[in-house]
């Protein structure tokens, strides 16, 4: 079996620029089926940028997106709409519907996108719910919901129309260490129960460590090191080093280049 | 020198790229609300019922209590003047021909601007900033087809409506100040307003309201889709909204009401 067959997505040479600023830089990489990938970097390194482009919400300048043998950059807009049926999000704040339920929202890609019965829909809504540990929850509307209980909605509601790939925005960000591993161990369990791919974009070093079966290293819009946790804790980047040890930057540094950036121009 | 230059150029750049945005939105509004469902791609029925009731029926309490006092006001108003020349029984013409011309429809538009246009922006204002309309898009799912088509169509069929019933409520306080302070008689002031009134009145009334309708629901979405960053600017722009459609209702008045002048 040829490498291209085992993999599901297939990044080559990914540039992003938001006007003049290159926010990713060449980015080439591969994630293979069943997998659960995760893209790590500090605050601003464009791991955000890579995962909007990964599931299709922003488009490239330059480089492909190869999604299931098929180039998501150079889809028509019906077809991106077939392939991201079989792509499910979960966003940072969950970005549940407000203005309905949680059943409702759960259901919401099943009605739009498929013709079952709406006992049918009803029954899905209840199985994607117990998934995730929320089950009962229907009737409530997601203001009632805590944070973590709201991740856990927009879990079952990416899970909703069977996706083959999830991605996730800072699963466990904003949520205390006991709700953020009970968050990790649900990914977890969605990728030995179905043989789901995961892509995981976060900076916390904890859930890295319960999840990840091979993670990807940013830092300022490249890839420096990508591998196995074990592969990237014995690389030899002083920014992988620095991340893993948890050290802040230096301060202070050069006292010219401080003068320099605040006075601007007036030299 | 140069920096002018490379103002006004950035200024011309944006107000290009502003039009060009207002005109997508205008044909996508067009494609889903009308095309899109004749050719069996859907349209959201339950929910375009549910936003009429709530830009139509929720807004009847304040659209026909306003329309009722200034018919009052104007009765008043203008009975101090005409009684000047004897002729105070023109007040009800004046009040049924200026209700049905242009004060029932700019007080209604005018204030479904302010209720509905502004929650228009807020609500869309808030789904981008949650990232809502994100999850709509990575679901597949359109957002013209499932946000702006509903509420467009909803928008333009409730703001007429609501618009007559504000004509009859305009004119009914015309007749309780007419009728219980000023002495007219009841019957002669019913009569004089069903002579004064004639069907072209109805139709210029009609089809302004109609394209209010269109102005408060694409300033609303246009703005909400500007909101970006956090709760702050969902603020801004609902303001913004609410100016803009204002402003562009009475603009839009303006040129109407220029036009049946010279060409009717």
């Amino acid at each position: 079996m040829s490498d291209a067959a085992e993999n599901i997505i297939d990044v080559k040479d990914l540039v992003v620029r938001y006007g003049d600023r290159t926010v990713l830089d060449g980015i080439t990489l591969s994630i293979k089926r069943g997998e659960t990938f995760v893209i790590l970097g500090g605050s601003g390194c464009g791991k955000s940028t890579l995962l909007r482009n990964l599931c299709g919400l922003m488009r490239p300048q330059g480089g492909s997106i190869v999604i299931g043998g098929r180039d998501f950059t150079a889809m028509s807009d019906t077809e991106r709409v077939e392939a991201r049926k079989r792509m499910g999000m979960c966003f940072q704040g969950s970005a549940l519907f407000g203005s309905m339920t949680v059943g409702d929202n759960v259901a919401l890609p099943l009605r739009e996108h498929t013709k079952l019965e709406e006992s049918t829909i009803d029954i899905m809504v209840k199985i994607k719910l117990e998934l995730v540990g929320l089950s009962g929850f229907e009737d409530y509307m997601p203001s009632e919901l805590s944070g973590g209980m709201k991740k856990r909605a927009g879990l079952a509601r990416a899970m909703a129309m069977d996706p083959e790939v999830i991605f996730y925005d800072e699963p466990s960000a904003g949520l205390d260490p006991v709700v953020g591993a009970g968050l990790d161990m649900l990914i977890r369990k969605m990728q030995l129960t179905f043989g789901l791919t995961s892509v995981v974009v976060t900076h916390e070093m904890e859930s890295v460590k319960l999840i990840a079966d091979r993670v990807c290293m940013l830092d300022k819009g490249r890839v420096i090191g990508m591998g196995t946790l074990d592969e990237l804790r014995a690389l030899d980047h002083p920014f992988v080093r620095q991340f893993f040890d948890r050290r802040p930057d230096e301060e202070g540094g050069d006292s010219s280049q401080y003068y320099l950036s605040i006075t601007g121009d007036m030299r | 020198m140069i920096a002018i230059a490379g103002h006004t150029g950035r200024a011309a750049l944006q107000a290009i790229q502003a039009s060009l945005q207002v005109c997508l939105l205008m044909v996508n509004t067009f494609v889903w609300t009308v095309v899109a469902p004749l050719r069996g791609r859907g349209f959201r029925t339950r929910y375009a019922v549910q936003q009429f009731v709530e830009y139509g029926v929720n807004s009847l309490p304040i659209v026909t209590l306003i329309c009722f006092l200034i018919g009052a006001i104007m009765a008043m108003q203008s009975s101090y003047q005409l009684s000047r020349f004897g002729a105070v029984h023109l007040v009800a013409n004046l009040v049924g021909v200026s209700a049905m011309r242009e004060l029932a429809i700019l007080m209604t538009a005018i204030i479904i601007a302010g209720r509905s246009g502004s929650a228009i922006t807020a609500e869309i204002g808030t789904m981008k900033v949650s990232e809502e309309i994100d999850a709509l898009e990575v679901m597949g799912l359109n957002v013209n087809k499932f946000l702006i088509a509903p509420k467009f169509a909803a928008m333009v069929l409730a703001v007429p409506m609501v618009t007559i019933i504000a004509v009859l409520m305009m004119i009914a306080g015309g007749y309780t100040i007419s009728v219980f302070v000023l002495g007219l008689d009841a019957m002669r002031y019913i009569e004089q307003t069903a002579d004064a009134l004639t069907a072209k009145d109805l139709v210029i009334g009609m089809t302004k309201s109609v394209f209010f309708a269109v102005v408060i629901c694409w300033v609303g979405v246009y703005r909400g889709f500007q909101v970006a960053g956090g709760a702050e600017s969902v603020g801004r722009q609902t303001t913004s909204s609410v100016v803009t459609s204002i402003f562009v209702i009475i603009v839009l008045d303006m040129i109407f009401t220029v036009f049946f002048y010279f060409a009717f």
